[in-house]
């Protein structure tokens, strides 16, 4: 009978936690970021609307229905409320999925921008390198057999393919502010996952996959990189950056890293 | 409908190693299955305490870590490939040496036969042989502590490329890992033959009366678990066996082209790392239905029990058992949503992964129907039964979450994930144990556990698997990824250390409890109250035999069952329940 109250008081603790936000997302820096935001609530509010009466009936019957003496209703059960909370939470759990699916295809299955600005993402164990291909627009030959990350070149580019001869290399993500960007992914190891919460975004990075990620973010700021994929005992130090610019500090940055090549 | 073969019947076993070892007998092996499962739960929660310990004292010297361990923590420092080794064997452990093991092989055994009014198994010595095989699968599995390297640090996914590359890809990559891959496959054997048993039984063992909507509901997850098991099971051999290969026969499954690891280019091409994630998920997603569908077996037996009313839509509930366990193959996908695989496909996973949403909630509710309107007694058993119905919809809910590849493009990988599976198997899923332990106990032991101390354990249990688990979703709200050896990194994990220091406190003070339940168990074994026939006044065929029951089960007599199994409180019975096998007219005056 304690467990009612018990159950309760678990309730509004659980509930106060995620109405108080004490520990919560971070502000999101892109459009995509707002509208999942809001995906998110809608999931919030009916998981607790649900959690709340669920977990309140579950008290209030050890409570109410207690042994005291009193005899147990002979029932073997109810059709029609069996057929009322089960479309009821079919249609609850199917509909919220549905209405999601917009943000998935925003995110996956529309059409990509033709002037996203295309970054290459290189993720090996334990770091994220990134490489633009410099006022040609063109990324330059790369080899396997020419990376030499102790010489910086983790990209193994081949010096004498003219084409890379002005790619920028860097450790951390460099972006401008409100235009969008086309990442493309790749490992040379193992699997990794490129997640920047202010984006809220993730991909994992699949070796032998080329693969690509649209985004923009809107927001000037610098966001950190936390590899979320287990990808080896350096898995919880692989970091890297996301420094979202003014688009003319974006262009000043990319003049600086070719003028110190 | 009664079938007209029986079970192979056989003679009261001579002989200690007959009795006790290489017993045929179904109890017996769910005993050894049991014990098995508390023998490798004690590592499991111990490896689990050590995890929470570094993450919260990562530079910690703790002289005894040293000892242990001279490579991975010299000086008494948890390296942080230990911590993934550590990790890798208590998610390994738990899921299939706990989860798979107790709630089918243990209480399953011992009362799958009982329930049906059968002697034995259908295939009695090929249920010695799953016993045993399990075993094997375990001393191989810790075997891997041992060796060079140590354990695997894969997780207990092991997804390839990390887990198919060998030694070069780092410690616990060479032997441990290979091992890990033996046992799993040893286990896969092992599941294989238990799974067989349970589906010939049910079917053709049932004694006279015992149609199918008479069975209890324990019963029917058993039946679909072994299903479940049969079907899964081949495709983990499957995936080990392809595994093994690429780690030592040069094959390239899972490994593409154009890996460099350790300064060595590897000469694999043409595999997909993502081959293995469907295998290993079309298997691993059943495999999670087949550790929380006999817990649900169980409460629904112990909320009738308890509150002294038939189950809320029994015929619902069969549905709901088979709709999980048939839309459970059909949903693998919602783990690989960030994988890289056809955003088409993870639109198509995510609406079945709803729709497996609503069977669960049909069982919910009818598990709030039952005791709604009945006449409650809170022994320890029915406390668990419904603290498994509170940590079924706490954890359950957060799957809405998590099913929307929209949603899961910031929780997967996170905390939030975590959270979400510990809830529903490292916590409701052991909750159906506790509860199947003290309701069975005295019919398995002849004797009554400790009413006093199991309250004590329940309450703080129930209180501090709530503290230690709900707190993770709030971490993963804050994008604390998963597989961490320490948070020492990263300016947004900082803020959030203290959380896991009061998640650590809570575990510690959570898994010191469990200390009453072991002395409970092992003392009410020797020095219980002695157990009558029928402690609880229940209406199932194990409790119309004495405790402990007989080796033949049934005393040479062929039970006939005239009722279903949930008829408490009838209106005009004698009792307040008729047993399954009372006179078909009992409660006509």
């Amino acid at each position: 009978m304690l467990l009612a109250p018990i159950v309760w008081i678990l309730t509004i603790v659980i509930c106060y936690f995620f109405i108080s936000k004490t520990w919560w997302f971070p502000p999101p820096i892109s459009q995509h970021g707002v509208a999942y935001d809001a995906q998110f609530m809608r999931t919030l509010v009916i998981t607790g609307v649900i959690f709340v009466v669920a977990q309140f009936a579950l008290g209030w019957a050890i409570l109410r229905f207690r042994n005291r003496g009193q005899a147990a209703r002979y029932s073997h059960g109810n059709n029609t409320l069996e057929t009322i909370w089960t479309t009821a939470t079919a249609i609850l759990f199917v509909g919220i999925v549905l209405v999601g699916t917009r943000i998935w295809i925003a995110v996956h299955l529309s059409d990509p921008d033709p002037n996203a600005i295309p970054i290459e993402l290189m993720s090996k164990q334990f770091a994220f390198n990134f490489r633009y291909p410099g006022p040609d627009g063109k990324f330059g030959r790369t080899d396997l057999k020419l990376v030499n990350d102790a010489a910086g070149n983790p990209f193994g580019l081949d010096d004498k393919d003219p084409a890379g001869k002005d790619d920028i290399v860097s450790a951390s993500l460099k972006v401008p502010a409100g235009r969008p960007i086309k990442l493309i992914m790749h490992s040379r190891d193992v699997i990794h996952n490129f997640f920047v919460r202010e984006l809220r975004l993730k991909q994992d990075i699949v070796p032998g996959m080329e693969i690509p990620l649209y985004f923009q973010a809107d927001q000037l700021g610098t966001y950190e990189i936390p590899c979320s994929e287990l990808c080896g005992l350096g898995h919880f130090q692989m970091r890297s950056t996301m420094q979202v610019m003014a688009e003319a500090d974006f262009e000043k940055w990319k003049r600086e890293q070719a003028a110190n090549r | 409908m009664s079938s007209p073969v029986t079970a192979h019947v056989h003679h009261a076993p001579q002989g200690f190693f007959r009795k006790y070892i290489f017993s045929l007998d179904h109890k017996v092996i769910g005993i050894q299955y049991y014990f098995l499962a508390l023998f490798s739960v004690v590592i499991g929660v111990s490896l689990s305490l050590l995890m929470r310990y570094h993450m919260i004292n990562p530079d910690a010297k703790v002289g005894w870590f040293g000892t242990l361990w001279p490579t991975a923590a010299q000086g008494g420092i948890m390296t942080p490939e230990l911590y993934l080794s550590l990790m890798t064997m208590h998610g390994t452990i738990m899921v299939f040496f706990v989860l798979t093991t107790a709630p089918q092989g243990g209480f399953g055994n011992y009362f799958l036969p009982i329930q049906i009014g059968a002697e034995d198994m259908a295939f009695p010595t090929l249920n010695m042989l799953s016993f045993w095989t399990t075993f094997v699968a375990l001393c191989v599995m810790v075997a891997a502590f041992f060796v060079q390297g140590g354990p695997p640090l894969s997780g207990w996914t092991g997804y390839p490329p990390l887990s198919a590359i060998g030694r070069l890809a780092g410690p616990g990559e060479g032997l441990g890992q290979t091992l890990w891959i033996v046992s799993i496959a040893i286990f896969c054997g092992a599941s294989l033959m238990g799974a067989i048993n349970f589906i010939a039984t049910l079917i053709d063992l049932r004694c006279q009366g015992m149609s199918l909507m008479r069975l209890p509901l324990t019963c029917w997850t058993w039946f679909v678990t072994a299903i479940l098991g049969l079907l899964g099971f081949a495709v983990l051999l499957a995936a080990g066996v392809l595994l093994i290969l690429d780690r030592s026969a040069g094959t390239s499954f899972f490994l593409p082209a154009g890996l460099l690891v350790s300064d060595q280019i590897l000469n694999h091409k043409g595999g997909s790392p993502l081959l293995w994630q469907h295998l290993f998920w079309f298997f691993g997603h059943p495999e999670v239905y087949i550790a929380i569908l006999p817990g649900m077996g169980v409460t629904s037996q112990l909320l009738s029990t308890f509150a002294r009313k038939p189950i809320f839509g029994y015929k619902a509930m069969v549905y709901a058992i088979f709709s999980i366990g048939f839309l459970g193959f059909l949903v693998w996908g919602h783990h690989m949503f960030m994988s890289g695989m056809s955003p088409y496909s993870a639109m198509a996973f995510s609406v079945l992964t709803m729709a497996i949403g609503v069977p669960s909630a049909i069982k919910t509710f009818n598990w709030i129907g039952t005791v709604w309107g009945g006449q409650i007694h809170f022994t320890t058993a029915m406390l668990f039964a419904l603290g498994f119905v509170s940590l079924f919809v706490t954890g359950g809910l957060s799957g809405i979450f998590l099913g929307q590849p929209a949603l899961d493009l910031y929780f997967h990988d996170t905390y939030f994930v975590v959270g979400h599976f510990h809830i529903i198997m490292g916590v409701a899923a052991i909750f159906g144990m506790f509860a199947g332990t003290f309701y069975w106990f005295p019919k398995m032991f002849g004797r009554m556990m400790n009413e006093t101390l199991g309250k004590i354990h329940f309450y703080i249990t129930f209180i501090g698997v709530y503290a230690i688990f709900v707190p993770m979703h709030l971490l993963g709200i804050a994008g604390n990824p998963r597989r961490y050896a320490d948070f020492t990194n990263f300016d947004f994990l900082g803020k959030l250390i203290p959380i896991h220091t009061f998640m650590t406190h809570a575990a510690y003070l959570t898994a010191a409890v469990q200390l009453i339940f072991f002395f409970n168990l092992f003392w009410s074994m020797k020095k219980g109250k002695p157990a009558p026939m029928n402690p609880w006044n229940a209406t199932t065929l194990e409790w119309t035999i004495p405790s402990p029951p007989p080796f033949d089960n049934f005393g040479g007599r062929h039970p006939v069952v005239n009722h279903g199994a949930y008829e408490y409180s009838v209106p005009g019975a004698p009792r307040d329940f008729i047993m399954q096998t009372d006179p078909v007219d009992i409660h006509v005056q």
